[in-house]
């Protein structure tokens, strides 16, 4: 059986790769991928610990974040296309009408 | 029969269904009828009020997660009572705008539903579903203004950044469980309790990521980016209506979680909150004095009112608690008040919401001049408001527990803060009307509500101890 260690180890790596999408892309659409690669590195988590500990918990968990995460995305992207609408462009570079 | 399992939630229920109500009249709702939407909503959101005031004392749970003590109650009833407000407001600005009436209030009465549950959950998993019912809400009124790009700008960071620190808030959830084996708060505090492990990493991990989590949502300096841009870009009543129930739930979820089951490890994480209290009222002050626009100004002094909560969850004793509960009811009439005074000044087609807008408002509207110079006063924190009172008590809680710096930071900031808030009375009562922008009519319901708002504020200013027995009976309950 694969030790507990590697499924954190790989989860954590995800949670990471997203955390640094959301602030290294130029992309909007990009930024919300980096965005549910985190949700699904925390998925993961859940999963994993509820192997470890025995009980069906983490997988019921996993079931209700799926949901949330799929409402986000949904007004996720509306807002990209309300924004595309204006603006023309998936730079967020670009979003500057609001400042300090 | 319904099993009495289901009492501590009908509260909620009772906002739902006015929200399934709403967004059903909604659709059948012929082209050109109008209908009474706002009305609706009222109605459900007294509905919820009434079931929360039955429900007070009762200590009713269901199913273990929900627990509708009274802190949560307490809680509860501010958001409800700043969702009608809200709803006062909206009736004349909804027309104006041209926001559409039905996904307006089935979206406000959903985000309070999402509030009630992050007030009243008594597990991890249910304040994030809470606070993402809240949360997918919130972003959407903040956007509702489809043709306005600031508006969808704003909406679209506060998404972003929302949903970012969603996913660090759940990442802390899932150590929590993999570490406690439970996300029930209770058992959570009673596992930590018992190993009273000297903190491991894992503990330390899980709260950090809870903590990030929480600041983002009440934004707490450094997680404060978003604040700025979603307040302004929002409509103003909608802006006043998330200033004060977001942060509500969220600080109530927040000092939950960390005043219940993470209590043990109080030594661990009453610093790092320490240095989030100091950075996010000085941030929130020094910042808010060079902005020129209303609303934008109003949300870095939002900032700072975080930074003066966290210093009652920081000093964590009996006066600190009430102070916290006092000063979040506090809080919300005020903001309600000067959000529902700058939405009701606006006009079709401009905001009016710089401050160069504000001169001269005494002649051209002498009462909603009024009901602002109250509400920047208890923001101010100068008595005799409900400000004043609040920051007392949250300041006396300090000292008591021995963080003198907090205390003294607390009220240097406040005076800096009564430079920008006096700075708009000025202009409202010393300057020459610009005279070029016609005084918007304002609506009597709205006037009134207007009055009411401003009567609470000095009541509370005057008058606190009903509502500072109501917050002492509310945390006798839990901690």
């Amino acid at each position: 059986m694969i030790p507990l260690g590697n499924y954190l180890l790989v989860s954590a790596v995800l949670f990471g790769i997203g955390t640094a999408g959301v602030f290294m892309r130029r992309n909007l659409i990009t930024v919300l991928l980096s965005i549910e690669i985190m949700l699904n590195a925390v998925n993961l988590t859940f999963v994993a610990f509820g192997r470890q500990i025995g009980t069906v918990d983490g997988q019921i968990i996993v079931a209700f974040v799926m949901t949330v995460a799929a409402a986000e995305a949904a007004v996720g992207l509306a807002l990209v296309v309300a924004l595309f609408r204006h603006r023309e462009s998936l730079n967020p570079d670009g979003f500057t009408s609001l400042r300090w | 029969m319904i099993s009495p399992s289901f009492n501590a939630i009908v509260p909620m229920l009772c906002a739902t269904a006015g929200a399934l109500v709403v967004m059903l009249a909604e659709s059948w709702r012929a082209r050109g009828e109008r209908m009474p939407l706002g009305v609706l909503g009222g109605i459900a959101l007294s509905a919820a009020g009434i079931a929360l005031a039955l429900l007070w004392d009762q200590q009713a749970s269901s199913f273990g997660v929900i627990v509708a003590d009274n802190f949560g109650i307490f809680v509860s009833l501010v958001v409800v009572v700043a969702g009608l407000v809200s709803i006062a407001f909206s009736s004349q600005v909804l027309d104006r705008d041209g926001i559409p009436r039905g996904e307006y209030y089935a979206l406000l009465l959903f985000a309070i539903v999402g509030m009630m549950m992050m007030a009243t959950a008594n597990d991890l998993l249910v304040v994030f579903i809470g606070l993402e019912v809240m949360s997918v809400a919130v972003y959407v009124l903040t956007g509702i203004r489809r043709d306005d790009p600031r508006g969808v700008e704003g909406a679209f960071k506060y998404f972003l950044l929302g949903a970012f620190a969603s996913a660090f808030l759940l990442y802390g959830v899932a150590f929590t469980f993999g570490l406690t084996g439970t996300t029930r708060l209770d058992g959570i505090g009673q596992f930590l309790a018992a190993r009273s492990m000297s903190s491991s990493p894992m503990v330390l991990l899980a709260m950090g990521l809870l903590l990030v989590g929480f600041a983002f949502k009440i934004s707490a300096v450094p997680f404060h980016m978003w604040t700025p841009d979603a307040y302004e870009g929002a409509p103003a009543v909608v802006t006043g209506f998330m200033s004060t129930g977001v942060k509500a739930a969220a600080f109530a979820a927040f000092t939950r979680v960390f005043l219940s089951a993470f209590e043990p490890f109080s030594a661990d994480w009453a610093p790092l909150v320490w240095y989030l209290a100091i950075a996010t009222m000085v941030l929130g002050t020094v910042v808010g004095v060079a902005q020129h626009n209303l609303k934008r100004m109003l949300a870095y002094s939002s900032i700072a009112h975080g930074g003066y909560l966290l210093v009652g969850l920081v000093a964590a004793n009996q006066v600190g608690k009430e102070a916290i509960l006092f000063y979040l009811a506090a809080y919300a009439v005020t903001n309600l008040a000067a959000f529902g005074a700058i939405a009701l000044l606006g006009t079709a087609d401009r905001a009016n919401d710089t401050l160069q807008d504000y001169r001269g408002l005494w002649q051209s509207r002498p009462m909603v001049a009024g009901v602002l110079t109250v509400a920047l006063l208890s923001l101010g924190g100068l008595p005799p408001t409900a400000g004043f009172i609040g920051k007392w008590y949250i300041f006396s809680a300090a000292v008591s527990a021995g963080y003198y710096g907090l205390a003294i930071a607390g009220v240097l900031t406040s005076v800096i803060s009564v430079f920008f808030y006096l700075r708009v009375v000025v202009m409202m009562y010393m300057t020459e009307p610009a005279g070029t922008i016609a005084p918007p009519v304002v609506s009597r319901a709205a006037l009134a509500t207007l009055a009411v708002t401003a009567a609470i504020i000095l009541y509370l200013g005057v008058l606190p101890t009903a509502l500072l027995d109501l917050a002492a009976a509310s945390i006798d309950t839990i901690f």
